[in-house]
């Protein structure tokens, strides 16, 4: 246990000097462009774990904040007459700020409700934002609009993003850190074991889901304030995408639901790999077969996620280098028989 | 906006939610039974479509008839994705964890379906498609009375096997409580493995429907999927009675906003009406209150 603490410790610090070092060796357009949108979903992954991953509430609606911190960028910097530059990236907290906003009144709406209806609450208020930016007059409709785009060469252009995003990126994972250390990190966590026993110790059940649903919000429509600016144009079927919802929520399963470091790998992973295939197969579809086989083989051989897992293995391997009997045997994973067993019985 | 054209939104409204009915039977069919919300349902029904069209314009069999190949395909297609997914998910997760893996399930038969079709839009054809017959003032293709008929037909007979027989009785219990349906000699991975095996294969008739009445591509089951869900979920997960009037009131009110007001806001109408419905009716229409407690 004491090597615990400086293993995490050293992963930080490697992380931050990969995060740093990366645009110093890469300098090719294509990957500098794979890392920016890498890292848009590293923040929307990690953003969404912590709300959904905590709660156990499987929320697939969050493009609603995406979408609106995409479009709060937009029109703040048309109608107050922005110039494209360094500037414009003052709006990016504004616009986290406008999603959590949306995310007081929508979070109120869907958390009335439990499991099933909760997700399929959330899908519908994704679908209610894109028809309304579709159809409304001051969104452009379905021709979209256009944040002003700064006159910067490619290179310096993807640097700008990828340094501005990378900041996010920290004071996301931040934030996720310090929600799951802190006694409201607890709550979440009770809540997802058990609501009504959470409830009955003294958790203020409603208050703590609606809180821990607003901070999620706000770091996506940073996110997707970001991903508008970068991409210098915005559509509602791209900014409000129900493909974002399942991308972040595969991510945060992939890499390990409810930890810190697992949605980040998880977006890490997927996310440049679909970057990747759609350039090198181009118009070919043949990247879906290959993307959604990976993806199955993930969540049947890693039930639990990559880092749960992995680390599963450690402390196995790690009790039965200390000598075994006493240590607690490894926990039986059991899937599949379990199904097929009656497992109330036994 | 005149009476006529009402009364006519009215009837497409019906005639079309009961084809959304059948393709959301499976679906809630599904989920009743095993806890699983089958993200793929509209993946399937595109495969459906698509698999139709093949029969109809390479061997020139009729959309029906070529349903007695598609539905038995259907049901080992529904079997083996139980045997080979499903029942491999772990109990305590297995509803988010089948979101994801029907995901996966959904990306693949996209992307088959991609490689194998291109991208284009296509549209069933046949006779009673393409012909229309004289109504209350206005004309209705045939197709759509017939896929109705089926699509109720279809149900009823879902109904039926669900309320009226040994098998049945067997699917309720296990989906009741799984442990006392075992003991009192329910074969319970069976009758899972055989609901999942009805629930797909009637969404390949659903589907037929589907692709008779609308243009689709590979990747027309990312709309579907979340119009299905809606149904379901505002019906109550597991009631097929409810699916269909749900169906027929999404449907309905649809294409009633469409004429009213304007068919671009219907949609939006649609969502709306859902989140106010299940605001004030957590459980759905149908839905029993607190299902079985955990």
């Amino acid at each position: 246990m004491t090597a615990r603490i400086p293993v995490r410790a050293l992963g930080v610090v490697i992380a931050l000097a990969i995060l740093g070092l990366f645009p110093l060796i890469f300098s090719n357009p294509t990957d500098t462009t794979i890392a920016v949108f890498t890292l848009i979903f590293m923040v929307s992954a990690s953003a969404w774990n912590m709300f959904s991953g905590n709660s156990g509430y499987i929320a697939l609606g969050h493009a609603v904040y995406y979408g609106c911190g995409a479009y709060a960028l937009t029109l703040l910097a048309n109608h107050l007459g922005f110039a494209a530059g360094w500037g414009v990236f003052a709006l990016v907290p504004v616009a986290g700020i406008v999603a959590g906003l949306v995310a007081i009144p929508t979070g109120l709406i869907a958390l009335r409700a439990r499991r099933h209806t909760f997700v399929v609450i959330t899908i519908a208020f994704m679908f209610i934002f894109q028809l309304a930016a579709s159809n409304l007059g001051f969104t452009g409709g379905t021709s979209g609009l256009q944040p002003p785009t700064p006159l910067w060469s490619v290179t310096t252009y993807n640097d700008n993003f990828y340094w501005v995003t990378a900041i996010v990126l920290v004071f996301t994972v931040a934030l996720a850190w310090a929600v799951r250390r802190s006694r409201f990190g607890l709550q979440l966590l009770a809540i997802r074991d058990d609501e009504e026993r959470a409830r009955g110790l003294g958790v203020r059940v409603g208050r703590v889901k609606l809180s821990a649903f607003v901070l999620s919000a706000i770091p996506i429509g940073m996110a997707g304030a970001i991903y508008a600016y970068f991409l210098g144009q915005i559509f509602p079927q791209f900014a409000f995408d129900p493909l974002f919802d399942l991308s972040i929520a595969l991510m945060a399963f992939m890499g390990g639901l409810g930890t810190v470091a697992g949605p980040l790998l998880g977006a890490l992973v997927l996310e440049s790999l679909q970057q990747y295939f759609t350039i090198q197969s181009g118009a070919s579809q043949v990247y879906l077969i290959i993307y959604g086989a990976l993806f199955l083989a993930v969540v049947l051989l890693l039930p639990r996620g990559i880092i749960p897992s992995v680390e599963e293995l450690i402390r196995n391997r790690r009790a039965r280098s200390a000598g075994g009997a006493g240590s607690g045997p490894p926990e039986p994973e059991d899937r599949g028989a379990g199904v097929v067993k009656p497992a109330g019985v036994a | 906006m005149s009476f006529t054209s009402l009364i006519h939104a009215v009837i497409d409204g019906i005639l079309t939610g009961g084809v959304y009915a059948l393709m959301a039977a499976g679906l809630t069919l599904v989920f009743g039974v095993m806890d699983i919300i089958n993200i793929a349902q509209g993946a399937l029904v595109v495969l459906g479509a698509y698999m139709s069209y093949e029969l109809s314009t390479k061997l020139g069999i009729d959309l029906f008839v070529g349903l007695l190949i598609t539905v038995p395909a259907f049901f080992v297609l529904g079997v083996a994705m139980e045997w080979g997914l499903m029942r491999r998910l772990r109990d305590q997760d297995r509803t988010a964890m089948s979101i994801l893996v029907t995901y996966a399930v959904a990306i693949i038969i996209e992307g088959v379906l991609s490689v194998t079709f291109g991208v284009d839009y296509v549209q069933l054809n046949a006779s009673y498609v393409n012909s229309t017959f004289h109504i209350l003032g206005f004309y209705l293709p045939y197709i759509y009375v017939f896929g109705f008929i089926l699509a109720v037909v279809m149900l009823a007979a879902l109904y039926y096997a669900l309320y009226r027989t040994q098998f049945g009785r067997g699917v309720r219990a296990s989906l009741q409580n799984r442990t006392a349906a075992e003991l009192i000699g329910v074969n319970v991975s069976r009758v899972r493995a055989v609901s999942v095996g009805i629930g797909v294969s009637v969404t390949a008739a659903g589907g037929m429907l589907f692709g008779a009445t609308n243009a689709f591509n590979p990747s027309s089951g990312y709309d579907l999927i979340s119009r299905l869900l809606s149904i379901v979920v505002l019906a109550g997960l597991g009631s097929i009675g409810g699916a269909l009037v749900a169906a027929l009131f999404m449907v309905t009110l649809e294409d009633v906003v469409a004429v009213v007001w304007s068919p671009v806001w219907a949609t939006l109408v649609y969502y709306a009406s859902l989140v106010v419905v299940l605001s004030f009716m957590p459980n759905g229409l149908f839905g029993k209150a607190a299902v079985r407690a955990q």
